[in-house]
């Protein structure tokens, strides 16, 4: 019996269920059933989630006489879901953060309550290590011929980055938003003071257009291809061999990553896809709006040519995401194609911290580090 | 007699001031950092925390400088490291398979005489192939010795004559950590254990596995594969009877009796010994005894203090 069913059989007055709030922490979970607690007059109480096979509204229930709202959710362990709570009274419906949950993800949109089911725990790598010397960023502007204007870069340099060593380069779309909404600057300081990817250049790069130049636009592989990676190579001492240049991205990040590297194949030998917005179709027309036509032009072509883009591949994805097909779909051709690929879900929607999460698994085998070999 | 100290990392918690006191007089150290690689010369930190006029004895710049002299030499030992790489990959393949069976023995219960005989003769079975990978190592740098030592390289002649000199008027060598290959290559190609004497030896994490019997590489939770700990290679054997185990908290899953208990009698009689934050183990010619803060992994798969030896 839950400890939502205990305190409905005992008839609370208000004191009892203010205690209960009190003593429990919210959105509470019990093995895989989780139960929401909203307070407040309303008409309705809506979870809105970001789950992808259920409804996306799940209506609350008021218990009567009272101000008091509650929701059972089975929700399976290890999950990590991000949600609101639709306040409805009358016409009007007013989403809001979970007033009891202090778990919140951002993203650039505002920021979202985290529901940590049983068995999730944010890996500890991803928070800041006092004993990891940290990386610097600096900030360079890439005078673009292609795009006729200047674009801005930030550069994660390693601790005791040495012009006398070469560095494997990571060049990452959405540079801003990992930095700010997956802590990638935390992520990959960790990862290396515990050895497991190697000293890199990482290049975070960030577009003022991302769903036109992100959506597989040839204008931006050749902005990375032929402006910035030559940029690069001549301000930082970089490894030369594809198999030290990784390219990664999300969502339409993994698009324009995938699609760089298919359109000039032989230089990036890494390539991190996450949660890759690979729509495509086998006959008809897409549905998912117009910023999708290009996509799917391009992953149509790729899946009937994937050709050799990289040498090793690393794709995630949560199962939550509406993307899940296409990207389970994508493995066994990338695989037919005799690249070298490592494929892993988690249970997670399309967000930044499931991005967050998957990185240490993705980063250390496109770029192991010398883990084994170095006992400082 | 030499005196040796084996510490723990030195970067948070350094205690190699107090190590030297111990094993050495007062006066000038001699200090190898080629496990730094290209931050060799890095050195002015550990001049701070030793309190001493520091030499470095540069291995890792002299190395280059006698592959440019000698560029057969390099050609030499990138063939025996070839082949040691290839060794360790054929050896893997086998270690995975025996490892993986002892563990899985290990865990099984209830306890019983059949059990126990079973997982005996599987921890063998391990004992055996890393034997076997061990004379496999020695046969491979039996094999280059002659064609290594040829007489006739001048430019290592006079570097090890330079090295020499600089550790006869040192009172005590000092090796760090870092790369531990990188490290225990540039110890051998410059034969520094035949230059020692013996000069007292203060070596910490890499520095400290470069000196054991066997150096043995470690991780037990590594991002990918399965962290199989294994033998990289033969040691300078300058300290017997130990494997140090630097971060050990860290890198082993010190709190998994049935790990612990594998690690522990695969590599028995060599005592397991962690060396952490403020760790020393001290040598004085006939036991090794605990300076700080080391424990040794036994049979039963508990970590206790370690004392003597």
């Amino acid at each position: 019996m839950l400890a939502i069913h205990h305190l409905l059989a005992s008839e609370p007055d208000a004191e009892a269920l203010d205690a209960f709030i009190a003593e429990h922490s919210f959105p509470l979970v019990e093995d895989t059933s989780v139960t929401f607690i909203y307070r407040g007059e309303a008409d309705a109480v809506e979870l809105r989630h970001f789950i992808f096979g259920l409804e996306s509204s799940q209506a609350f229930t008021s218990l009567p006489g009272t101000d008091f709202w509650y929701l059972i959710q089975t929700l399976p362990a290890t999950s990590r879901v991000e949600y609101k709570f639709d306040i409805i009274r009358g016409e009007n419906h007013h989403w809001i953060r979970d007033p009891l949950n202090r778990h919140l993800a951002y993203d650039p949109f505002g920021a979202n309550s985290v529901c940590h089911c049983s068995g999730y725990q944010r890996p500890e790598w991803t928070f800041e290590d006092p004993e990891a010397r940290e990386g610097r960023l600096e900030e360079r502007r890439i005078s673009s011929r292609i795009f006729g204007e200047d674009r801005p870069v930030k550069i994660y340099l390693p601790a005791r980055f040495r012009r006398r060593r070469r560095y494997p380069l990571l060049v990452v779309h959405d540079g801003d938003d990992y930095l700010r909404f997956s802590g990638l600057k935390t992520v990959l300081d960790n990862l290396i003071h515990r050895l497991e990817i190697p000293p890199m250049v990482v290049a975070l790069t960030t577009s003022s257009d991302r769903l036109k130049e992100y959506a597989a636009d040839p204008d931006h592989g050749r902005f990375i291809v032929e402006e910035l990676l030559p940029e690069l190579e001549g301000e930082f001492p970089l490894l030369p061999e594809p198999r030290f240049r990784g390219l990664m991205g999300a969502s339409f990040g993994a698009v324009a990553t995938l699609s760089t590297a298919w359109r000039h194949p032989g230089r990036f030998g890494r390539l991190l896809l996450q949660s890759g917005s690979f729509a495509f179709t086998d006959i008809g027309k897409q549905k998912r709006g117009p910023a999708f036509d290009p996509v799917v032009e391009f992953v149509n072509a790729f899946r009937d040519e994937p050709g050799r883009p990289a040498q090793k591949i690393f794709v995630s994805c949560g199962v939550y995401e509406s993307l899940i097909y296409e990207n389970r779909s994508m493995i066994p051709l990338l695989q037919a194609a005799g690249l070298e690929v490592r494929y892993i879900e988690a249970r997670d929607g399309h967000n930044w911290e499931n991005w967050r999460d998957r990185l240490r698994k993705g980063l250390s085998w496109l770029f192991p580090g010398p883990l084994w070999m170095v006992y400082e | 007699m030499r005196r040796i100290a084996l510490l723990g990392p030195q970067r948070l918690q350094p205690i190699i001031s107090q190590a030297l006191d111990r094993v050495a007089g007062q006066g000038p150290l001699a200090v190898v950092t080629a496990g730094w690689q290209e931050r060799e010369s890095e050195v002015d930190e550990l001049a701070d925390h030793v309190r001493r006029p520091i030499t470095n004895l540069r291995l890792h710049a002299r190395a280059e400088e006698v592959f440019q002299a000698h560029p057969e030499l390099f050609s030499i030992l990138r063939e025996r490291q070839d082949q040691l790489k290839l060794l360790q990959q054929l050896h893997r393949l086998r270690l995975d398979y025996v490892l993986e069976a002892a563990r899985r023995l290990l865990r099984r219960s209830p306890s019983s005489t059949l059990l126990e005989k079973e997982q005996e003769s599987a921890i063998e079975a391990v004992r055996s192939l890393d034997d076997h990978h061990a004379a496999s190592l020695r046969d491979i740098h039996r094999e280059f010795e002659a064609r290594l030592k040829e007489p006739s390289r001048e430019a290592l002649l006079r570097h090890r004559r330079e090295l020499e000199e600089i550790l006869g008027d040192s009172v005590a060598l000092a090796i760090a950590g870092g790369h531990v290959a990188v490290l225990l290559n540039r110890l051998r190609l410059f034969e520094i254990p035949a230059l020692l004497g013996d000069l007292p030896v203060v070596a910490w994490s890499a520095g400290a596995m470069a000196l054991a019997d066997r150096v043995v590489l470690f991780h037990d939770h590594p991002p990918q594969g399965a962290g199989n700990a294994e033998i990289l290679d033969i040691g300078l054997g300058l300290a017997p009877g130990i494997l140090p185990l630097p971060h050990a908290e860290s890198r082993l899953r010190l709190d998994d009796p049935v790990r612990v208990s594998l690690f522990a009698r695969r590599f028995s009689p060599a005592a397991c010994v962690t060396l952490d934050n403020g760790s020393s183990l001290l040598w004085e010619g006939q036991s090794w005894t605990d300076g700080s803060n080391t424990r040794r992994l036994q049979p039963s798969g508990d970590v206790e203090v370690f004392e003597v030896l």
